[in-house]
């Protein structure tokens, strides 16, 4: 943790690592237009992790994809999103940068953990040789160093005897070796910028512990700029420098991760809070989930989104979180004053 | 997978047990007596009997089936004396219209049938899969409804109406190729070519249609797969995503329809051999049930019989190659 963890997120950076500026992402579906994303902001730098939180279906998702390129119109089958904003990466801009070019990034620069390491790798292949195909997309060379690639990243991410499991195929893996397969896949060009989308919540929750530690562990060793999607809160305590919580597809709020388990300022983070289960805390306590759902994206809130399921709408003025979008972050209506009172009794997230 | 291939085997065998079994019992329920065809005129009581004796017509049904089994195994001989009719092991039974055991004439209609199979099948193969391609990749655009047009057509039309428009257009209309008949490979590749190519059209074309919509839907199911993001993900240009990863995903299904078809076409192919005049084994298949023929008809179905069933085991045995999560057990 850096002296002034603020910097990075502050927009006005000469040139940041990665700098995602209004971004919103559009899906023409059957019932209309959803709008998975819709304005989000956020910096990150080298060597630095930031968390991207929010409950399900909120667009954290939907936010890495567009990242990696991966919802452009040009790869065959992305179909139906339309995607706006800036995205920059090194000073590049992405989303009108030449497919040839997001190509060349994708996997070299910038690579992916999803989520679920069973169906995001090709059950037909064996597990080194989708990892050497990885690196031979951006490699000249032989097969031979591609596979002697592919062995020694399985051997650094913790697989026993990688020279002959390099030859197994995904589903001879246990869920946790898959994932660790999946990061191996994803380092093995050693990227820049390391996307993991919740790469932990098939796991359990023993395992949980171990990639996440692993993540820590290569991401310091090759020193990449890490994002890490996740819902839950607990997951971001010990592993990341800066927090971004979404709903809606918006930013509600953004801090690095000590003050914002210290002093969070958004009711929708207190609700987080309050639903994540603690590690430390008093087991008899019970965990109160957002009552509520999640906002149908079909026709966006002219005002908070949040505000349906937000308890203390009354304690601002007029009828402002049902109007008004929030214009600063935190993303809220509330003085602060307010919300320095209302805030539930300040509590250290599980760590 | 010994133990699986043995298992497999002996149910084969009873399988095609069956099958003789079945046809016998449908022939005999005909209502049309083989041995009065045979018997010439004036057809008397006695000849009658004799032709009955000589073809083994006089015994049970079940012991007619028994002696085909025996011969099956080890060779036998009809009638006595000079008249005897020798069949050797594998008999497959011995045809007194043709007057030659059914295994000759097998023997010279399977070279037929598999010209056009081999043929028809790698045309429908390669344009199937290749249309299919096409479409899932620009699907709802104009090329896919082309193509789903095409392959609508190519379901719907009966495979006799395309072989006589091709007949009428390519052979007459055009002089392009011979209207029929067939030209042994020996003979040369050109005119074996030349002679299949309307045949292997025909059902290239009606066969491809399916194809097409199987590689298509497949493709668009596996489209949807995360692993195809991931193959994206890495970096890898759009046709190697598509050709190499969905496709192969895509390929199980498609390599076991394949599989069986060619298994079931090497039985033979009726309509089309009826069309072009080419006498391959659903020719002589024909012919035999037209001629009350039984030896023929039986002969012909447990081979064609034969077959189906292996195609069936061989696709059993490539799914567990094709497919590294499936193993025969
Ligand atoms: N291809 C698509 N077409 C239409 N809507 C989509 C598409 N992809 C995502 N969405 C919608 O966008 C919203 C955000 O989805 P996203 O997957 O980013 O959520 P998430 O935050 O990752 O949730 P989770 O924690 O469940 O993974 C959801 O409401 C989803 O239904
Ligand atoms: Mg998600």
């Amino acid at each position: 943790m850096s002296l002034s963890p603020e910097l990075s997120l502050r927009k006005d950076d000469p040139e940041p690592f990665l700098q995602v500026t209004d971004l919103a992402v559009d899906f023409a579906t059957a019932d209309g237009s959803v709008r998975a994303v819709d304005g989000l902001n956020f910096t990150l730098e080298r060597g630095r992790t930031l968390g991207l939180v929010g409950e399900s279906g909120s667009g954290k998702s939907v936010t890495s994809l567009a990242v990696m390129g991966l919802l452009r119109p040009d790869s065959t089958t992305a179909g139906n999103a339309r995607t706006s904003g800036e995205i920059r990466l090194n000073g590049e801009e992405l989303l009108s940068a030449p497919a040839r070019r997001i190509r060349e990034l994708r996997g070299r620069t910038m690579s992916m953990i999803f989520q679920d390491p069973l169906s995001a790798l090709h059950p037909y292949y064996s597990v080194g040789a989708q990892i050497a195909e990885a690196y031979r997309v951006h490699h000249k060379g032989s097969r031979k160093a591609a596979k002697e690639r592919a062995a020694e990243l399985l051997g650094r991410v913790g697989i026993p005897r990688p020279r002959e499991r390099a030859d197994d195929f995904p589903h001879q893996f246990s869920g946790g070796m898959r994932q660790r397969v999946m990061i191996a896949m994803a380092l093995v060009n050693d990227p820049e910028l390391l996307i993991a989308d919740e790469p932990t919540t098939a796991l359990d929750v023993t395992v949980q512990a171990q990639i996440l530690e692993l993540i820590a562990d290569v991401q310091q060793e090759f020193g990449s700029a890490a994002i890490l999607i996740t819902h839950d809160l607990g997951v971001v305590a010990g592993t990341v420098d800066d927090v971004v919580i979404m709903y809606a597809g918006r930013t509600m709020e953004t801090a690095p991760v000590d003050r914002l388990f210290a002093a969070p300022q958004h009711p929708y983070t207190w609700g987080l809070l309050g639903s994540t289960p603690r590690l430390d805390g008093d087991r008899r306590k019970r965990l109160a989930p957002i009552p509520g759902s999640p906002p149908n994206l079909l026709e966006p809130a002219a005002g908070c989104p949040f505000a349906p399921r937000c308890v203390f709408t009354d304690r601002v003025e007029g009828d402002a979180c049902a109007t008004d979008r929030p214009a600063a972050l935190p993303a809220c209506h509330l003085a602060p004053d307010d919300r320095d009172a209302l805030r539930p009794s300040s509590r250290k997230a599980a760590s | 997978m010994l133990r699986y291939i043995a298992r497999r085997l002996i149910g084969m065998a009873v399988v095609l047990l069956i099958t003789g079994a079945v046809t016998y019992v449908i022939f005999y329920w005909m209502p049309s007596d083989p041995a009065r065809l045979s018997c010439g005129k004036p057809c008397t009581p006695e000849t009658l009997h004799q032709v009955r004796a000589y073809m083994g017509l006089n015994q049970p049904i079940w012991e007619q089936y028994w002696h085909f089994l025996e011969g099956l195994v080890g060779g036998r001989s009809f009638g006595i004396g000079q008249a005897a009719a020798q069949c050797p092991a594998p008999c497959l039974g011995y045809s007194f219209h043709q007057s030659m055991p059914v295994r000759t004439m097998i023997g010279t209609a399977f070279p037929v049938t598999v010209s056009i199979t081999v043929g028809a099948a790698a045309l429908w193969l390669v344009f199937g899969v290749a249309t299919g391609m096409i479409s899932a990749v620009k699907r709802g655009t104009w090329w896919d409804r082309g193509a789903t047009l095409l392959s609508l057509t190519g379901v719907a039309t009966p495979t006799y109406l395309v072989g006589l428009l091709g007949i009428l257009l390519l052979g007459f209309q055009w002089r392009l190729v011979p209207v029929n008949g067939y030209a042994n490979f020996t003979d040369g590749i050109g005119p074996w070519a030349s002679h299949l190519i309307l045949p292997w059209a025909v059902l290239a074309f009606v066969n491809a249609a399916v194809y097409a919509r199987l590689t298509r839907s497949q493709l668009l199911e596996v489209f949807g797969e995360d692993y195809i993001t991931t193959a994206r993900a890495k970096g890898l240009p759009e046709r190697i995503v598509i050709g190499k990863h969905s496709l192969r995903a895509a390929l199980t299904p498609i390599a076991t329809m394949f599989g069986m078809d060619i298994g079931l076409l090497l039985g033979g192919a009726i309509i089309t051999e009826k069309v072009f005049s080419m006498q391959g084994l659903g020719y002589l298949l024909l012919q035999g049930v037209g001629q009350l023929d039984l030896p023929v008809v039986v002969g012909v179905t447990l081979f064609s019989a034969f077959f189906v069933v292996a195609a069936n085991l061989l696709v059993d045995i490539l799914y567990g190659y094709l497919d590294p999560r499936v193993s025969l057990a």
